[in-house]
């Protein structure tokens, strides 16, 4: 497929690769973490999306896999010294290994039976990782200092893992983009709209949701790697908070699931909102309650989310919003 | 053997309260089809209601239940009507982000009023002791209270009117509907109930451990483990599996570290969901 003839793909791709541009020009290090948070959750948010949104399985858990991945690509770095990128990919594997042996059991339960059974291993993987000595336990692992001279400094270490971050977030979006648009992704909504009769006319839905299991699963431990190694320590409870898998299922509904723009434009709304919310003087003690109460206006009012609304409300620019 | 009975039977009647809130739960799954990602923000305010009307009033914390259980009803009618009504035909994901949402509104509000510190229900009801085992009277009382509720659960769906259209709704919506039951009048009532019994297993709770508006959390996962365990959308099996869970946390401990409890709680849940997902106690 040539993705330059391809108009639903360059809005999302142009959005993530100028965001990322703008702040690698200006280089002020409050900017590049108020990015780095929002491309992240964006990464995290549209690989959650090739489960969700396109193959209609809701997951939960999709924090484990950046909680086991991060902490695996963290021990590799701390611990046995590998350089950031190369266990970051270590990270993203694992992720995909665990994504398997979980899926081979998980993926059997449809609806809310697999829904739950997320929730379980979300939990299940957070009880462990805290008891787990090799990983620190309750206290987690640090980072030694001497693994940022690798990369001229903190400083500077800091703006190359901004750096492959964004590379990663855009990686994450050319493969949701080509994931859609081949005959695997075509199976993916078929098994959405209806497993059985997807089976029935020769989709391998367990085949097919194995793979794009694997595939949501393998970004979030990049990018858990990268985010650890930013902050230089990772706990458990840092790495599997609940809330979070919650957060980023809500910024793929407030942009709109299945479409490639919803998860980045629900991501930066949802990272805006809360940001504001935060400093601003009157919402400061109940930004929990108001960000509530906007999912829940949009689950009333809004299910296709913003990116699913605009579609709906201008059909000539579909083509642009996919 | 016998250093083990006293952590059993502890473990045992905090499992009737476990088992209560699990009611609440499998009750909103088993006529609604509805996951319910409040249930842990509403026990938390039945653990509020209780404390204040024990602090602020000087009630009897089991009396106080009664108007938990009052108020909790309405709560959940409210609840119903704003957050549900609207997307109960639209499938679980609308309706478990629509429950989030609402908990999050909670959690918000919650922490902004009463902040995160713990508080905790100063009351005792002394201690009974048979052998080695010394009972403590809060708990024996929350089981007790546990039963009463069951009871009562049971009698109102089996002989009543009321109780009678759950079921039927629970059934097949589409049939009891045809039959003239209104499923909409139905299905607030379930989950009313449901909210309900969420509100008294948290003022239960809060007699014999401190709390925070944040403790509804851990509670609300192990409901959904004690579910699973016991079947989703049957209530005597959310109770079997309370005492199940109960237990469990007794046992684990005296052989293993504490802290590995939620491991072992947590990989049971996904083992039953996938080897048999009608729960231990289910069919077929």
């Amino acid at each position: 497929m040539n993705l330059w003839r391809q108009p639903g793909f360059w809005p999302s791709f142009l959005l993530v690769f100028l965001s990322g541009l703008v702040v690698l020009v200006l280089r002020q290090d409050t900017l590049r973490e108020t990015a780095f948070t929002v491309l992240m959750f964006i990464g995290l948010a549209s690989s959650l999306n090739i489960l969700m949104g396109y193959t209609g399985y809701v997951n939960f858990g999709h924090i484990v896999f950046f909680g086991l991945g991060g902490y695996f690509g963290f021990f590799l770095v701390s611990e046995m010294g590998w350089p950031v990128y190369l266990a970051a990919l270590g990270g993203g594997v694992l992720s995909s290994i665990l994504a398997y042996i979980i899926g081979a059991a998980v993926l059997r339960l449809r609806g809310a039976y697999f829904a739950l059974a997320t929730i379980g291993v979300n939990e299940a993987a957070r009880a462990f990782v805290s008891n787990f000595e090799p990983f620190g336990g309750s206290t987690g692992l640090y980072v030694n200092f001497s693994a940022y001279d690798r990369y001229g400094g903190a400083g500077q270490a800091l703006w190359f893992t901004f750096i492959l971050l964004w590379l990663v977030v855009l990686a994450v979006i050319v493969v949701s983009y080509l994931v859609k648009r081949s005959r695997f992704g075509l199976g993916l909504s078929a098994i959405r709209e209806d497993e059985d009769t997807a089976m029935v006319m020769g989709v391998n839905a367990p085949l097919d949701k194995t793979k794009a299991f694997l595939i949501s699963a393998f970004f979030p431990g990049l990018i858990g790697t990268l985010y650890f190694f930013k902050n230089g320590n990772v706990e458990p409870d840092d790495a599997f908070r609940f809330q979070m898998s919650l957060e980023i299922l809500v910024m793929v509904m407030l942009g709109g699931k299945g479409l490639l723009l919803g998860p980045i434009v629900g991501a930066f709304a949802y990272e805006r909102l809360r940001g504001y919310l935060l400093t601003s003087v009157i919402f400061k003690n109940l930004h929990l309650a108001t960000s509530g109460l906007v999912l829940l206006l949009i689950v009333l009012f809004v299910p296709g989310g913003g990116v699913g609304w605009l579609r709906e409300r201008f059909p000539k620019l579909r083509r642009w919003l996919e | 053997m016998i250093h083990v009975l006293p952590s059993i039977i502890d473990g045992l009647l905090i499992g009737f309260v476990y088992g209560v809130a699990a009611m609440g739960l499998t009750l909103i799954w088993g006529v609604m089809r509805v996951i319910n990602l409040g249930h842990g923000a509403t026990m938390a305010l039945g653990m509020f209601c209780t404390y204040f009307l024990f602090s602020d009033l000087a009630l009897n914390p089991y009396l106080g239940m009664v108007a938990v259980v009052v108020l909790s009803l309405l709560f959940g009618f409210l609840i119903y009507g704003v957050a549900l009504q609207r997307v109960i035909q639209s499938g679980y994901l609308s309706t478990l982000l629509a429950t989030f949402a609402v908990n999050m509104i909670i959690i918000g509000i919650g922490t902004a009023v009463f902040t995160t510190s713990p508080r905790n229900i100063d009351f005792s009801a002394g201690s009974i002791t048979l052998g080695p085992v010394i009972l403590q009277g809060t708990r024996l009382l929350a089981a007790l209270a546990a039963v009463v509720i069951t009871g009562a659960l049971y009698l109102f769906l089996y002989f009543t009117r009321p109780g009678k259209a759950i079921r039927a709704v629970s059934d097949n919506r589409a049939a009891a509907e045809l039959m003239g039951i209104p499923s909409s009048h139905v299905l607030a009532l379930a989950f009313g109930l449901g909210t309900m019994l969420a509100a008294v297993a948290g003022g239960l709770t809060s007699t014999f451990f401190p709390f925070t508006i944040l403790s509804g959390a851990t509670y609300q996962l192990k409901s959904f483990v004690i579910c699973v365990l016991g079947g989703l959308g049957n209530p005597l099996g959310a109770l079997v599996g309370g005492l199940f869970l109960g237990a469990l946390e007794g046992i684990v401990p005296t052989f293993m570290p504490v802290s590995w409890v939620p491991v072992v709680e947590f990989v049971l849940f996904v083992l039953v969901l996938v080897v048999k997902p009608t729960g231990l106690l289910g069919a077929k």
